[in-house]
């Protein structure tokens, strides 16, 4: 593209020098359309769709496996599953759905969303963007690969998700299923812990001009604490990761009982690591109705700093409660004692968020499109998962629940019910930011109807079984037990649940032909409060065309509306006249690079080689240190390559939005993904 | 073609001309240094992990060795920890001769470091070594594992530092680092450091504790 006009005039004799190529065998990757766009790409945006797209891959194959768990149990001495499949089928459903599905489902909502809300031009770091995005898919196909490596369903995953020790051990778990999760959880671990460094960097230091931390959206104060646990507990399990590890592989002591060793170890390093894992889970649901509720209530969000404030302390608690998972494992009462109380007082702050939402609503003029609806359905839900997480932090009443099904029906209740329901309003409410139309809204209320009604089905029986005394993880039960009607109405419900799921997908395929007749959504389609709707649907490669200065928290609401003599909310622009259209060209952006995805590449080799042959360590090791070489010395920025798109028509729609003095521009640095110089080929075009 | 070449040539060296230069950030920090901090911190929850574990078996050697004075070679580890202490000194003179421009200087202390840094490797392989003739095999106890794993970890940090450090000195010598980007070296040394006082606590909780 950059091929420039008048050719260089050279002296004879003059040594012509050759670009240099990494390694001297590969060229940039180059180009922004076609698959490569997509494989070797930077863009944070790109990097989010791919997120999700693969999330909701692995979301059907968990989903699938709780169906088969439902069948199974939808009536008593079912034969559907052996036990031994019945074991590995509910380990890869949890696995699958916490790691492969919601984690990453909220990471593509930070990728895309938090440097648009932000006001940045992209992450801090794109290259370890891309490579977290491919890490992450390496590390789940390893996890899934289990399920036929060596035979169907012969090296599964089957110790649940928690995978107790010494039940982990080659004694107890002699396929290689465990050893799959071991490697499959610490290649996942890399790709988050790469991602928590790049977000958290990108927040601290990429803000525009003017938006100080109080002025940051809901969604990325919630994704900031989300990022900082994951920074602090991906390392606590990767040590017993590490640590179950050189057992099975290499004979070591750490959870070998005939040893001495202490299984209790395990369960400490788990759940130091599991409990703010919960809240990595749910706190960007929660950042995602933040924004959601006050577009559809008309209202700005009731209590900012308190919404702010509760969301940290529920980061700092989250940190002093994992022995609230241990009651029943012998810790002694004192440690009971002091971990139901720290239990109970995480209710504080997760209590004022519910009460900030419903304030938020109170008076509001409330529309229920269908984000607005699952994010009630997420304050209603949460709230009943939150009131039986209540029950659990009484030790005394746990010790009756652990183990059953009650403990089932209220991590579905917050984990479902909050977590995954909130994903859904934020599919909703951001896909014509993301995709340039709107889902459509009739099918939408059907998703949600029968998403919400099929989940109540399912788990909330749960809860009754459990108190009858259900066990938890049993592949089948007797009948005469109490259990046959609410167990046939949670398998009813798991179906409609499907259906509900079934319905998106159809949606998205059917707005989106429907949208080829449809004008434009424009930039702002809900009249919306943050950044990222100060910008062209889809959101143009550049994110924002001139650097924006942000002077209030809800900064581009108040763009659009002020306030008339009688201190009345009123109009003082539209959306079109404000946000920028897109039109910049020549913006200078982060170049491709084909690195990130051959280091990715070579995780799976080592997970593999460590398992059954250490050859094939080699050549991943050659891949990941040939990959880091290559990355180091290669430019981050290539100034040659494809920087925005060198459309040659001008601004030929008459309005230039812009409320940045386009001299401010001029000053910006030549820098990695700052750099704004919009100004040259814009003028020329004009010109 | 070639035309197109060279012009990517001459706007890469205007750029790296470019490169040193510290951009504007909300904290003041460079990217590149916020990160290796909170990598930092990650690292820290790392340590404190193995270290608990190699506290709670600390006690329990089954037939073999115990942690006793008798066993560690204290002398020897204390040697071998003041070399590795000794190497945040050349670490802390290689990040001032980068701030200087003083290629030379920065050439040997980066070389210096690593030099130390790979005699207390070896020291930790020679003791291996020792340990394992005299009965403490990986498999032998959970503290003869959990010694391993916590001294292994930190010897691997050790080394991924000496590789870094020899990346930088390569790159002096292919003269891509000048005052500009003094920060990087600082960047590895952070890194360094962090290794260094790690190691005193992993000598403390392990060999004065004994």
């Amino acid at each position: 593209m950059a091929i420039i006009e008048n050719p260089l005039e050279l002296e004879s004799g003059d040594v012509v020098r050759v670009a240099e190529r990494p390694l001297g065998v590969l060229t940039r990757p180059s180009g922004n359309t076609g698959w490569q766009s997509w494989l070797f790409t930077v863009d944070h945006k790109r990097i989010g769709i791919m997120y999700g797209a693969f999330a909701m891959f692995f979301f059907l194959i968990g989903g699938l496996e709780a169906l088969a768990i439902r069948l199974q149990l939808a009536v008593p001495n079912g034969k559907i599953l052996s036990p031994e499949t019945y074991n590995q089928v509910f380990t890869m459903h949890g696995v699958t759905m916490i790691f492969l599905v919601i984690m990453p489902l909220a990471a593509a909502f930070a990728n895309y969303l938090l440097p648009l809300q932000l006001g940045a031009r992209d992450v801090a770091f794109p290259r370890m963007n891309a490579l977290s995005l491919w890490v992450f898919l390496a590390g789940g196909i390893f996890l899934c690969s289990s399920l036929f490596i060596g035979g169907w369903f012969e090296n599964v995953p089957n110790g649940g998700w928690f995978n107790y020790a010494p039940n982990s051990g080659t004694l107890f778990s002699p396929t290689k299923g465990i050893d799959f999760y071991a490697i499959g959880l610490q290649i996942l671990g890399i790709a988050s812990l790469v991602s928590a460094i790049n977000l958290i960097v990108t927040t601290l230091n990429m803000r525009a001009e003017g938006m100080s931390l109080m002025r940051m959206p809901v969604l990325s104060w919630m994704l900031l604490v989300v990022q900082f646990l994951l920074l602090f507990a991906l390392p606590v399990i990767t040590v017993a990761l590490f640590l179950l590890m050189f057992d099975r592989l290499w004979g070591a002591n750490f959870f070998n009982v005939e040893m001495g060793a202490d299984p209790l170890l395990w369960q400490h390093l788990f759940w130091i690591f599991g409990h703010p894992e919960v809240y990595i889970l749910i706190l960007p649901s929660f950042g995602i109705i933040s924004e959601v509720i006050p577009v559809f209530s008309r209202k700005p969000i009731f209590g900012y700093s308190f919404m702010v404030g509760s969301g940290i302390a529920i980061g700092f608690l989250g940190w002093g409660v994992w022995a609230h998972h241990m009651f029943v494992s012998g810790i002694g009462p004192i440690s009971v004692a002091a971990f139901s109380v720290s239990t109970m007082m995480i209710a504080v702050p997760t209590g004022v968020k519910i009460l900030n939402w419903v304030a938020t609503m109170w008076g509001g003029r409330i529309q229920l499109t269908t984000a607005m609806l699952f994010a009630v359905g997420v304050v209603s839900m949460f709230t009943i998962g939150g009131l039986s997480g209540v029950t659990h932090a009484a030790s005394a009443a746990d010790t009756q629940q652990t183990d059953t099904y009650y403990i089932v029906a209220h991590f579905h209740y917050v984990i479902f019910g909050g977590a995954l329901l909130g994903i859904f309003s934020g599919f909703y409410f951001w896909w014509p930011k993301m995709f340039g139309y709107k889902l459509n809204e009739t099918w939408g209320k059907w998703n949600f109807w029968l998403q919400i009604v099929g989940f109540n089905l399912t788990f909330g029986p749960m809860h009754i079984l459990g108190l009858q005394g259900m066990s938890r993880r049993i592949d089948s039960y007797d009948p005469g037990y109490g259990f046959e009607l609410w167990n046939m109405v949670s398998s009813i419900g798991s179906f409609v649940i499907f259906a509900g799921v079934f319905i998106f997908l159809i949606n998205v395929f059917v707005s989106k032909r429907q949208a080829e007749h449809l004008p434009p959504v424009g930039p702002d389609p809900w009249d919306a409060r943050s950044l990222e709707w100060m910008t062209a649907s889809p959101t143009p490669e550049h994110n924002f065309d001139t650097e924006i200065v942000i002077d209030s928290l809800d900064h581009f609401w108040h763009q659009k509306y002020g306030y008339d003599d009688d201190g009345n909310v009123v109009r003082i622009a539209y959306a079109e006249d404000v946000a920028h259209d897109g039109s910049a060209t020549n913006v200078h952006l982060p170049s491709p690079s084909y690195w990130p995805i051959v280091l990715a590449s070579g995780f799976p080799f080592v997970g593999y080689g460590l398992i059954y042959n250490y050859w094939l360590c080699a050549i991943g090791g050659f891949l990941i240190v040939g990959a880091i070489f290559g990355w180091v010395f290669e430019h981050p920025d290539d100034p040659d390559a494809a920087h925005g798109h060198h459309d040659d028509h001008g601004d030929d729609d008459g309005h230039d939005g812009h409320e940045v003095d386009e001299g401010t521009t001029e000053n910006a640095e030549a820098d990695l993904v700052t750099a704004d110089s919009a100004t040259d080929a814009g003028e020329a075009s004009d010109g | 073609m070639a035309e197109a070449v060279l012009d990517h040539a001459d706007a890469h060296d205007a750029h790296d001309a470019h490169e040193g230069h510290v951009h504007k950030t909300n904290t003041g920090m460079s990217n590149n240094k916020l990160a290796m901090w909170v990598f930092l911190g990650s690292e820290c929850l790392l340590f404190g992990g193995l270290i608990s574990t190699y506290l709670l078996y600390r006690h329990n050697i089954q037939d073999g060795p115990g942690p006793s004075e008798e066993f560690f070679d204290i002398p020897f580890t204390s040697a071998s920890s003041f070399v590795l202490l000794m190497s945040s000194l050349t670490m802390v003179l290689a990040h001032s001769a980068a701030e200087r421009g003083d290629q030379k200087r920065l050439k040997i202390w980066l070389l210096s470091t690593a030099l130390l840094g790979s005699v207390f490797v070896s020291g930790q392989i020679y003791e291996f070594t020792v340990f394992v003739r005299e009965g403490l095999g990986w498999s032998t106890s959970p503290f003869s594992s959990a010694f391993y794993a916590l001294t292994g970890f930190h010897g691997v940090h050790v080394t991924i530092g000496i590789i870094m450090l020899l990346s930088t000195f390569i790159s002096t010598l292919r003269g891509r680092m000048h005052p500009g980007n003094a920060e990087t070296v600082e960047i590895v040394g952070l890194y360094w450091h962090f290794v260094d006082i790690v190691w005193v606590f992993i000598f403390t909780v392990i060999y004065l504790a004994a």
